[in-house]
């Protein structure tokens, strides 16, 4: 009877975060999911992928200690050694999908979506569903702003760079200042895998922090009378033109830089469905159903990778604060623009619809209404931001096939 | 290099970050250029297709002089029409109070353009 008791008691997980010599992190992450499910619920940070990943790193971490002594988890449903493995040139299994289909649990089967680089670009195809090119075609100069709000990736990814990460891991910590989550997700995939968990978190917590990030840095750099510019109405863009846009936009950017063929191509494939206006349905199910479902699995497969014994590292805080200083150099960047724009546009644009530049879609942009309409109630800069805003994403997409073709 | 991965110094460092921030610059500005020259043709066959319009109707009748379109009636302290995009009118309606309510103004002190749903 007591050896039975006994039996249970050292079998069981509790038991196991003391025996387990990484239990201790594992219970840390337990602890950190529960944080982010808080934030996700509670305070709605990004919700629809915070729960996802609360939930991924709250099953590995909980599965995790299992693990027995040659290095096994038996029945979970992420196995971080199989993706070891995977990773591994000497190993038999690198790169092979086989092994994981035939030996791993359901969330490393959902991962195999991440790790193929699916999951982001089907979320881009929804987002270009979702997207109205209309401000940035009626005002291309925002292309400008959205260019210039890339500053913080490549400062970010000289101070990684500094901090001593390689070229493939700053360049994933820098992209985080593209405010892309897919972008983000898609260009660490392919040249760091291992630090696709704490660049995920931190991407997505920012870019749910942005209403707290952006408005002191954008009262700092602007004056009152900058942010009451009142902006001229924007010109009306016919159908034809947005049909043409997306199509445009594919030929010209792929062509200009091949390594964005998978992100570019995805949006402006999700923006054409919208449009054409005889593909409603197709534009329906890529706008829901289908950014629904993967949102689902890319929340919770990117979330179990943040099992304690790799997420709980000096690396992972190294890059939280990079990420911060990414998409606050990517403001003021936007914001710097925005200002030279002012002035020789004599006084006509408001310089906080520069720091919409960051995508983040469509938040960015509502921060710079407000911030507008604080300094002068009668201003109405929605939709003269959305411009830069969406502008953001096509510079963000460039951005990482720039450094994918350089590192990859 | 260092395990398949590239390890930079900071003169290497410092150039790539540079043209990378050159390369989304220069692509993006390409792009504004394309944009506004297919915008310009666009809009230069908008301006064409009215004025081809005017021109065909008028050559074989020449003698009577058309009445001028009597302006249409505004409502009483209307500033002027509003364009609604993809909204519904009563949507737009109130959008419209919920605006003169913020600012503190008559409705009729203010003047609508246009409405839009921002999909």
């Amino acid at each position: 009877m007591l050896d039975s008791l006994g039996k249970l008691v050292t079998e069981s997980g509790f038991a196991g975060f003391f025996s387990n010599p990484d239990g201790w992190r594992n219970l840390v992450m337990i602890a950190i999911a529960c944080v982010l499910l808080y934030l996700g619920i509670k305070k709605q940070y990004e919700p629809l992928l915070m729960v996802g990943i609360a939930v991924g790193c709250l099953l590995a971490n909980v599965s995790s200690v299992f693990m027995t002594t040659d290095g096994q988890l038996p029945d979970a449903l992420y196995h971080q050694e199989l993706w070891d493995a995977f990773l591994d040139k000497a190993s038999p299994y690198y790169h092979s999908y086989g092994h994981i289909m035939a030996h791993g649990g359901l969330i490393d089967i959902l991962y195999i979506g991440v790790k193929a680089g699916i999951y982001p670009c089907l979320i881009f195809i929804g987002i270009g569903a979702m997207t109205d090119f209309g401000p940035l075609i009626s005002n291309p100069k925002s292309l400008l702003l959205g260019a210039a709000a890339q500053f913080g990736v490549f400062f970010a990814f000289f101070g990684a760079n500094l901090l001593g990460f390689d070229a493939q891991q700053s360049a994933s910590i820098g992209i985080i200042g593209g405010a892309d989550g897919p972008t983000a997700i898609l260009t660490t995939t392919k040249l760091a895998p291992e630090l696709l968990g704490p660049i995920a978190v931190a991407a997505y917590s920012y870019m749910a922090l942005i209403p707290m990030i952006q408005p002191p840095i954008m009262r700092a750099l602007t004056t009152e009378k900058e942010r009451s510019v009142k902006m001229e109405q924007l010109r009306e863009v016919s159908k034809t033109e947005k049909i043409l846009f997306p199509i445009v936009v594919t030929i010209f950017v792929v062509l200009l830089l091949p390594s964005t063929a998978p992100l570019i191509g995805c949006l402006m494939f999700g923006n054409l469905l919208k449009e054409t206006g005889v593909t409603e349905r197709l534009s329906d199910v890529a706008q829901n159903a289908l950014m629904n479902i993967v949102t689902l699995f890319l929340g919770i497969s990117v979330g179990a990778t943040m099992v304690g014994s790799r997420f709980l590292t000096l690396d992972t805080i190294k890059i939280v604060v990079l990420g911060l200083i990414a998409f606050s150099f990517s403001t003021i960047g936007g914001l710097l623009v925005g200002k030279l724009m002012y002035k020789l546009s004599g006084g006509k644009i408001n310089p906080l619809i520069g720091s919409a530049g960051v995508s983040a879609v469509p938040m960015a942009a509502r921060v710079s209404q407000r911030e507008g309409q604080k300094a002068n109630p009668s201003n109405f800069l929605l939709m003269h931001a959305m411009g830069p805003n969406v502008a953001g994403v096509i510079g963000s997409a460039i951005a990482a096939g720039f450094l994918i073709s350089m590192f990859g | 290099m260092k395990d398949g991965r590239l390890v930079l110094g900071i003169g290497d460092n410092l150039l790539d970050a540079v043209l990378g921030y050159a390369v989304v610059f220069i692509g993006l500005t390409l792009l504004m250029t394309v944009i506004i020259i297919v915008g310009k043709i666009m809009t230069s066959k908008k301006k064409a297709a009215p004025a081809a319009k005017q021109a065909a109707p008028a050559a074989p009748a020449p003698a009577a002089p058309a009445q001028p379109a009597a302006p249409k009636k505004l409502a009483p302290g209307s500033a002027g029409e509003v364009k609604i995009y993809d909204t519904d009118p009563r949507d737009a309606a109130m959008i419209m109070a919920i605006v003169a309510d913020k600012l503190q103004k008559p409705l009729n002190e203010l003047r609508f353009v246009s409405i839009k749903e921002v999909k």
